[in-house]
């Protein structure tokens, strides 16, 4: 896997089952706000728990809820593995 | 769309379907929270069969609104519209946040899901930064407790220095409990204990700076502690709710602007950009929710984990 932003990868990239913190956001405005607002912040866990077959989108363990993200938001999440 | 300021927002609020009603000298409580948490049927447990729904005028979102009879006094419980977060990303949100911050409920009810708890305090913690007249209301206790997750409500009214009720609203267990709570906080609103966030150095001293001039100029029942943030942070969907409820644009208020522009500098000085003070603020709320989830919650087993695969939100 590439490591793109000094080890950081985009959230669409982590495999499922791997665990991996957010380290930044690079979306802005009211997507950026929908992301804090599911408590998507820096230092947040979260891991892929499972994939639409058609790789889109993918559910996420946040905090304790099942969240599905498309890949155009996941991508604008920046997460380091653990 | 037919959705315009009028009709959505404060606007609708303003046509006073609801404050008349409380004339009548029925207390108004309102039934918010996070989708999917059994609000609905909560609402339905309350209200039985004197439940109506009601569109609001204008509105695709409805809000149902009946009456719940409790020790000879009548509430007019309103469900409505679920929502994440009171900085509103969408229409139904924005009513749910109009509702609460200026519909003047005499009691709000946050009802939170038990089995994620840290996910629905988001909520609770943003709303009581708007008034101390809130009611946690953890529902689904017995989901919670099939899967090992016990929660010390003792302790979280304590941390969140507001009344907290588990239910379980699908078998009507903790309703009455609820009801009291409820009665209590509106016959005689006890000391004002709830917790409040406090967002770092910088961002305070521009609050202490902005709050004088605010006060002075909102009425009472509107806290001035949270409209001088939604200032600083330039919230403009929720200063124009606001603006409407008023009738009067506070932002033009010269006492007003002068201080914003004053606290402005001096966030600018920090070096603390709009975008930034509102990721700041967030992130405040969230710390603060996962504290306050860890101190509460107890997971036997991989309780989160381990759960069923229920996505609980689409995000579109």
């Amino acid at each position: 896997m590439n490591n793109l932003y000094n080890g950081q990868i985009p959230l669409n990239m982590l495999p499922v089952g791997k665990k991996a913190v957010v380290t930044s956001l690079t979306s802005d405005g009211v997507n950026r706000r929908r992301m804090l607002d599911l408590g998507i912040i820096d230092g947040t866990e979260i891991e892929p728990l499972y994939k639409n077959p058609s790789g889109n989108p993918v559910a996420y363990l946040i905090r304790g809820a099942v969240i599905a993200l498309r890949s155009d938001a996941s991508e604008r999440i920046l997460v380091s593995i653990l | 769309m037919g959705l315009t300021g009028r009709s959505t927002g404060a606007g609708l609020l303003n046509c006073r379907g609801i404050h008349t009603q409380n004339e009548s000298e029925q207390l108004i409580v309102a039934l918010a929270g996070n989708p999917n948490v059994g609000k609905s049927t909560l609402f339905n447990g309350l209200t039985g069969l004197n439940q109506h729904t009601g569109n609001w005028p204008g509105k695709t979102v409805t809000g149902a609104r009946g009456i719940c009879r409790h020790k000879d006094k009548s509430y007019v419980m309103v469900d409505i519209p679920g929502t994440y977060s009171l900085m509103a990303n969408s229409a139904e949100e924005e009513v749910a946040r109009d509702f609460i911050c200026f519909g003047r409920p005499d009691v709000t009810v946050i009802v939170a899901d038990a089995t994620c708890l840290e996910r629905n305090l988001n909520l609770a913690l943003q709303t009581t930064e708007v008034t101390g007249r809130v009611v946690l209301c953890v529902n689904l206790m017995d989901e919670a407790k099939k899967k090992k997750i016990s929660i010390d409500l003792e302790l979280l009214s304590r941390r969140l220095g507001i009344p907290a009720v588990g239910t379980s609203a699908r078998s009507k267990k903790g309703l009455d409990a609820l009801m009291e709570a409820i009665a209590a906080l509106a016959e005689e609103p006890p000391a004002d204990k709830r917790l409040r966030i406090t967002y770092g150095d910088e961002i305070e001293a521009a609050v202490s700076l902005l709050k004088p001039a605010v006060a002075d100029a909102l009425p009472e029942h509107i806290d001035s502690r949270w409209v001088s943030l939604r200032l600083l942070e330039g919230d403009v969907k929720l200063l124009a709710s606001l603006s409407s409820h008023l009738s009067r644009d506070l932002t033009v208020d010269p006492g007003i602007s002068q201080k914003l522009e004053e606290a402005g500098a001096l966030l600018n000085h920090t070096d603390i950009g709009r975008d930034n003070l509102r990721d700041m603020m967030v992130t405040r709320i969230v710390k603060t929710c996962e504290s306050v989830a860890r101190e509460v919650v107890t997971v036997k087993k991989e309780g989160y984990a381990e759960r069923d695969h229920r996505i609980d939100r689409f995000l579109t």
